[in-house]
């Protein structure tokens, strides 16, 4: 349906933010998704998460691989280069465009299908390299644009909608991510944007390998009962560990904390991001306390969610690779090429 | 008995083990015939190992330049005892075998038709040096110097390049020379020198230069303006991207931040490999990567993204012995269907057919120069006989005032002054639509790149009408690439002729060789190299200016011949298949016991001349 075109007129009433823009100016074309898809909320939050941070929408490149979480970013960030790749294969793509093009930020979007089963690999890798982008899984345990088979994130002993039960164990993509190096790891549901929004504007802050897995159910084929990703299972489960309220380093601290509460972290970009745990036990930059605590709640059934795990400190593969300030890019033969004089003196070389 | 006599024309063979160090100092030895000032042409035939398995590097010593192998060993240099048997049985009769004596090997191992020449090499080494390694190591540089006593070549030669070599390391320059005159005294002492085959100093070599096709296409790179390389190791191609490193670290830092203008990236595999440079390439930056077979069949998929998304890729492909791992380091030119019609559906890509160093360097800057013009992959068919093997070629070219083609990319000022942008729209009749780059204006020119079919400005669209009009346009983009691409390159036969012969790559030298054999002999025959695909109208005219055109490949499938007869309308009977497939270069000597047989015989009597020639 995207052939419908959105209203181009905006409400004159609309805030703009530092940059001038309203949120209807990061929005995309009309969602081709099923209503009440969980994906679109997490759209939504993007945007959202966008608009406050004040980008320039044109800033931002989308990539994503294949499904229908793939073909979001044809609904959000419509002033913004996309692209749509083949299946698995985005993390590959974006870590190309970003050795191109260091000054843009990245948001990779993607399925359960798409990073945990067919690009499981690339999605390792990337995050081993420490790219720098926000990764975004839209995790529902199944195949949508194929009417339902069971993804690598399905839970075992979950049923399908026609009541197959899943034997295989699921990926835990969180898990991976933080065993393999992310330096931002968190998990949402796309059912709590109050909680998601923020989560989003950190990835997009951090400067490194940033990864959100979001639970966003699928409700055509997988919201069913018997399964652990429908709506009102998150919701029952649902644990969060903490809460990030997300400042600028000109704000003030308008809320007192307990002691011990609040984590605040420089990001990359300049503002500060402060954590408030939930959970006196949890602590947030603990890689392998994390890990534990992720795997022994999910033992019992429960979802943890929020700021799992962050580095500070994190660097990314511009940095392991020592490539100049300037975009790749944006060079031009006269920077690039070593002309003719270096030339003569390496055929000397090979005579 | 007989010995071959033969001043500056010869071949010589030295059976190794892998691993023993022998490499650099076979090396050394051609470069010293170099230095003398006559031709020659290395080959490395290797196995699929690093240590124990035997290799051989097979030398051919031509004044008059000819750098195929011609077949045959004039003297063979045998250390390894595994493959004596076989190296013996390679002698032509009248040859020398050259071997370490220091143990005894019985009368029946020899051949009665060969002269012999045994000297002690592990004795003397052993008797100098303590250290296994460095006798190991100075084992290879006595027989050298042995060689080059019994060959003629002037230890003076040799010590300029130790000299040039150990710069600044004045012990290792010592001990080289030493070992080196360890063989040449050896030689004077005991027996006469020099041999029937030698070296005598020419001036054939002029201003060319010595290295293989795999550094030249990474250096071409360089100077074409690549910025990322994203690879995965795979024989024979991981010397490319080794090379461009080696290169970039000299040429791209940034003097005064000491920062990289250039990433490279080893991947996972050959999918991310592709993935990476496909991103660069949309991002704007001049990719690319290099690969085999084996990573063309793993990289299809997104080869037909690159396509018909058209992003700017270049992918150089230095073939080997196919299908499947085949034979990892032998030759071949075997993926040019692979490449040529990559991906599902409808494709065709451009392909660059390199012949030498000079022109691997050359089309390494043009391949990205026509990726960005063209906005599709670039495919650059090397192969592991021009990739992996020191070549002379002409020195290379950079002219100064040459700027990098970027081809149709949209600036936000063109943008802002209201230019009409549709990505996938024909403004110009040549099928090239525009492109943006991503981040290049605020609120003009983004679009959503896809694999999808769309209509001319990149919205999503199965309508039958946008969908041919997209595809129509590639085909329009294909037929601007023909002329775009390097050109044919015709040797026209010294007397007017009905028959044409056509061949590419690595097939040049011997081809080179064989016209001049077949002229000699009153067989005269057009020859046309062709450089690239898609195919200029010259290509047609050619086949069907002669009657007979003899069509040499290096794969048992006639690929080239089924290309040229599926995009041209030729009659596919007049083009008569040269093919040569046993995973060794082709010789002149093939070349024209085939065409010679065909003419006086007929096409049975010429298919029995090929002969699959054992290698070892």
């Amino acid at each position: 349906m995207t052939y419908i075109t959105k209203p181009a007129l905006h409400h004159p009433s609309l805030t703009q933010n530092k940059v001038g823009y309203t949120r209807r100016d990061y929005e995309g074309r009309v969602s081709t998704l099923c209503a009440g898809c969980g994906h679109d909320s997490i759209s939504a939050a993007i945007v959202q998460a966008c608009w406050e941070l004040d980008i320039e929408p044109h800033r931002v490149a989308k990539l994503s691989g294949i499904g229908c979480s793939s073909k979001t970013p044809d609904y959000f960030l419509g002033a913004s280069h996309g692209f749509n790749t083949v299946h698995g294969r985005m993390p590959s793509v974006l870590t190309g465009a970003n050795l191109a093009n260091r000054e843009l930020i990245y948001l990779g979007v993607s399925g359960d299908g798409d990073s945990a089963s067919i690009g499981l690999g690339q999605f390792a890798n990337a995050m081993r390299r420490g790219v720098s982008m926000a990764y975004i899984v839209e995790n529902n345990g199944v195949y949508g644009l194929t009417k339902g088979q069971f993804s690598a994130t399905a839970d075992k002993g979950s049923k399908s909608k026609k009541g197959v039960v899943n034997n295989d164990s699921p990926i835990d993509l969180v898990g991976l991510a933080l065993q393999l190096g992310a330096t931002y790891v968190g998990r949402s549901f796309s059912g709590d944007k109050d909680q998601l929004v923020p989560l989003i504007k950190g990835a997009i802050g951090h400067g490194g390998a940033a990864f959100i897995d979001v639970i966003s159910p699928c409700i055509a084929f997988n919201n069913h009962s018997g399964s652990t990703k429908s709506y009102d299972y998150v919701r029952e489960h649902n644990e969060a560990v903490s809460r990030i309220d997300f400042f600028t380093s000109r704000d003030e601290i308008v809320t007192q904390y307990e002691p011990g509460e609040v984590v605040e972290v420089e990001q990359h970009d300049g503002k500060t991001l402060r954590l408030r745990k939930l959970h006196n036990d949890y602590d947030p930059s603990d890689r392998y306390g994390a890990l534990s605590y992720i795997n022994e709640h999910q033992a019992r059934g429960e979802v943890v969610t929020g700021l799992l795990y962050l580095d500070p400190d994190a660097t990314d593969l511009h940095a392991s690779l020592n490539t100049s300030d300037t975009p790749l890019a944006a060079f031009d033969s006269k920077q690039l090429c070593p002309g003719s004089d270096a030339l003569k003196k390496l055929n000397a070389s090979l005579r | 008995m007989k010995a071959i006599e033969a001043i500056n024309d010869f071949v010589i063979k030295f059976a190794n083990v892998n691993g023993s160090g022998s490499a650099s100092a076979n090396e050394l030895f051609a470069k010293a015939i170099l230095r003398m000032g006559v031709p020659v042409s290395p080959r490395n035939i290797f196995p699929s190992n690093i240590q124990g398995l035997p290799t051989w590097y097979e030398a051919r010593v031509c004044e008059k330049g000819y750098l195929g192998r011609r077949g045959g060993v004039d003297l063979m240099v045998a250390m390894n005892p595994q493959t004596w048997d076989a190296d013996i049985a390679e002698i032509e009769p009248g040859g020398y075998l050259f071997y370490d004596s220091t143990r005894p090997i019985p009368e029946s191992k020899f051949r009665p038709d060969i002269n012999i020449i045994g000297i002690p090499l592990t004795e003397i080494s052993n008797a100098t040096y303590t250290d296994p390694r460095q006798r190991q190591l100075f084992k290879n540089i006595i027989y050298v110097g042995a060689l080059s006593m019994l060959l003629a070549v002037d230890a003076e030669v040799f010590e300029k390049l130790f000299a040039e070599q150990y710069k600044g390391k004045e012990a290792l320059l010592d001990s080289n020379i030493r070992a080196l005159h360890l063989g040449r005294d050896y030689v004077t002492k005991n027996m006469k020198a020099p041999l029937g085959i030698r070296v005598q100093k020419a001036d054939k070599v002029g201003d060319q230069i010595f290295t293989d096709g795999n550094s030249a296409a990474a250096l071409g790179c360089v100077y074409g303006g690549a910025t990322v390389a994203a690879w995965y190791p795979i024989t024979p191609s991981s010397s490319v991207p080794e090379a461009f490193q080696k290169y970039c670290d000299k040429y791209r830092t940034d003097p005064s931040t000491g920062l990289n203008r250039f990433a490279i990236v080893q991947a996972e595999d050959e999918l991310a490999s592709i993935g990476m440079v496909v991103g660069a390439g949309w991002n704007g930056a001049r990719a690319f990567t290099a690969t085999s077979g084996p990573g063309i069949s793993l990289m299809a998929e997104f080869i037909g993204l690159a396509y018909f998304a058209e992003i700017p890729v270049t992918i150089i492909n230095v073939q080997r012995g196919g299908p499947s791992t085949g034979m990892p380091t032998r030759t071949q030119q075997s993926d040019l269907l692979a490449c040529a019609y990559a991906s599902h559906g409808d494709t065709k890509h451009v392909m660059l057919l390199p012949e030498d160093p000079y022109e691997c360097f050359e089309f390494g800057a043009v391949a990205l120069d026509l990726a960005d013009r063209l906005q599709t992959p670039i495919f650059f068919m090397t192969d592991l006989d021009i990739g992996m093997n020191q070549r002379l070629s002409k020195p290379f070219v950079w002219d100064d005032a040459r700027t990098y083609d970027r081809g149709k990319v949209m600036t936000a000022e063109e943008l802002e002054a209201g230019k009409d942008f549709g990505r996938y729209k024909d403004v110009d009749g040549d099928g090239i639509a525009w492109r943006t780059l991503p981040g290049t204006h605020p609120t003009k020119g983004a679009y959503f790149t896809r694999g999808t079919t769309r209509d001319p400005y990149a919205r999503y669209s199965e309508r039958g009408p946008d969908y041919i009009y997209n595809m129509e346009r590639l085909l329009r983009k294909f037929a601007t690439a023909a002329d775009m691409v390097p050109q044919p390159v015709f040797d026209k036969a010294p007397k007017k002729t009905k028959l044409g012969v056509i061949y590419f790559g690595s097939t040049s030298p011997a081809m080179k060789e064989g016209l001049d054999i077949l002229n000699a002999e009153g067989i005269h025959l057009d020859a046309m190299r062709l450089r690239a695909f898609p195919f200029p109208a010259s290509v047609e005219a050619f086949i069907a200016e002669h009657e007979q055109v003899y069509l040499v490949e290096q794969n048992r499938d006639a690929q080239m011949h089924s290309i040229l007869v599926n995009e041209l309308s030729i009659d596919p009977a007049k083009m008569i298949k040269v093919l040569h497939y046993d995973g060794t270069p082709i010789t002149a000597r093939f070349i024209t016991d085939y065409i010679r047989t065909y003419l006086e015989a007929g096409a049975s009597a010429a298919s029995k001349t090929k002969k699959q020639k054992e290698v070892a």
